[in-house]
């Protein structure tokens, strides 16, 4: 098992990026890792998030009481303000409540 | 830069990929950092060696703390890595790239690497930190990426002076900042791009460089392969990768990420009552000065006798003057040795043998810089959670 797992280590450390001298690159990132916890609205939160990140942005951020909706309310709209993120209004109370519940 | 239509498609992919269940190969294993919620991935990219997945979209890599243990300079496969926009030029031709410099200079120039690698090389040690270096350590804790002390490292960087370029391109007079941008950018085109600024004298200093070398090799992708600025002693922000196009201009850049991105407040210490916002901010800048301990880790058991402790410092170009070392919780402290001096923007070691009879201890680490600047013993709070840099403690039992 450990041994398959160097393998396919080895595999990826080669393929991953080809950069032999002054030739093309060409990085291949590892399959994403992070998915969104199941919660109300996780459609609307998946549609309206992952085209700019990935939802480990959310799950590594800090959570208890003092980290539920308005915490969640602000990122949501620097979001929109800051980062120009095209979210509905109507979306907008839809992915905090998911963000407040479910993290 | 995509549209809202391709931004939803691509959402919607993403959607159809997490419904799937994707494969979790690559995580190894996973690591606890020492904060509330601190369960990371062990990720394994190309160029890199297992490193902490703090996040996969843009890319954010944490280097595993003990690596700098291993000595003073951080290999190039265990350096941390940080984005901020998804767009990255992960297909790139370093033959066809090429550096623009323009604004208001005489001879608005496009340079090859080619033609950037004949210009005379220079070498530096230096370290990058990310501003939010040991984040997840804020008390109150604040949004971003959520990091413990591994967002640092210290390399030796080839390139090419910025003096030299901006020399060739003949700055104009009333010139007043130099703005660097990257290849990479952002998903939607509301998104502002990632540009950062530098006043012109900082720029045309001798020191701030164009690096196409790290620790003897090509800078790995993720690190800003095949051109990255320097900033020596500078944040991190402020080395933008893949670099290709330099601006000049004669106004103060007011962009997003200098404008309202990466301040820090304009207080005596840059700090705040926690939990309370500044009145103004600046730009953030140097490094404060840090130190630690690497070859003791906190909770750890040792035998009564003889113990060597060892470690870095650093600081933002002053140099480290000296380090001294606690083992009573900070009652009484002991100058330690310092290592090689591989420069004033490097990791300096240190080291420093002491006796622990049995019994339990509180060993603090703190180091003082050629001005005179030191650590708190309590940390420092700002809104964004930069610049940490507390006296460090690791308790250990000798027994």
């Amino acid at each position: 098992m450990k041994h398959q797992l160097l393998l396919a280590l080895a595999a990826v450390a080669g393929l991953g990026v080809v950069a032999a001298a002054a030739a093309p690159v060409h990085y291949t990132l590892p399959e994403e890792t992070a998915a969104f916890k199941p919660g109300p609205n996780l459609e609307v939160v998946q549609n309206n998030c992952t085209a700019c990140h990935s939802a480990d942005y959310i799950k590594t951020q800090p959570q208890g009481e003092k980290f539920k909706k308005d915490f969640w309310a602000a990122e949501v709209t620097k979001m929109i303000k800051v980062y120009g993120a095209p979210i509905d209004e109507a979306d907008v109370g839809k992915i905090v409540e998911y963000l407040a519940a479910t993290y | 830069m995509l549209d809202r239509r391709e931004l939803m498609k691509r959402a919607g992919m993403a959607a159809l990929v997490t419904g799937l269940g994707s494969s979790r190969a690559l995580a190894l294993d996973t690591v606890t950092l020492p904060f509330d919620n601190g369960e990371r991935p062990l990720v394994r990219y190309p160029q890199k060696r297992p490193m902490i997945g703090l996040t996969s979209r843009p890319p954010q890599l944490e280097t595993p703390f003990s690596i700098f243990n291993d000595g003073p300079i951080t290999p190039n496969n265990a350096f941390f890595v940080r984005y901020h926009l998804a767009d990255i030029p992960y297909d790139l031709d370093p033959d066809k790239f090429t550096l623009e410099i323009k604004g208001k200079v005489d001879k608005p120039l496009k340079l090859s690497l080619r033609e950037i690698k004949k210009l005379k090389p220079v070498e530096l040690v230096a370290v990058n930190q990310c501003s939010g270096n040991s984040r997840g350590f804020f008390s109150p804790r604040v949004a971003g990426g959520q990091l413990a002390n591994g967002a640092m490292g210290n390399a030796r960087w080839r390139g090419v002076p910025l003096k030299t370029i901006l020399d060739m391109a003949g700055v104009q007079p009333g010139a007043k900042q130099v703005t660097f941008n990257g290849m990479d950018g952002p998903v939607s085109d509301r998104t502002p791009d990632f540009v950062k600024a530098l006043d012109i004298d900082h720029a045309g200093d001798g020191e701030v460089m164009l690096a196409y070398g790290m620790n003897g090799d090509d800078l790995p992708f993720l690190n800003g392969f095949p051109l990255r600025l320097i900033v020596p002693g500078y944040y991190g922000t402020y080395w933008v990768k893949h670099l290709n196009e330099i601006t000049v201009i004669d106004s103060v850049f007011d962009g997003f990420w200098m404008k309202s991105a990466y301040r820090i407040p304009d207080t005596p210490n840059n700090s705040v009552e926690p939990g309370t916002a500044p009145k103004a901010t600046i730009p953030i800048n140097r490094f404060t000065v840090r130190s630690f301990i690497t070859n003791v880790t906190d909770g750890a058991r040792l035998r009564p006798g003889g113990t060597t402790l060892k470690g870095i410092a650093f600081d933002g170009g002053k140099g480290i003057k000296e380090v001294a070392v606690s083992i009573d919780g900070g009652k009484t402290w002991m100058p330690a040795k310092l290592g090689k001096d591989l420069g004033k923007y490097s990791f300096r070691e240190w080291k420093l043998k002491v006796a622990l009879a049995a019994g339990a201890y509180e060993i603090k680490v703190r180091a003082t810089n050629n001005a005179g600047d030191t650590q708190p013993m309590d940390p420092l709070w700002n809104p964004a959670g930069y610049l940490r840099n507390v006296v460090e403690t690791v308790r250990v039992t000798a027994a």
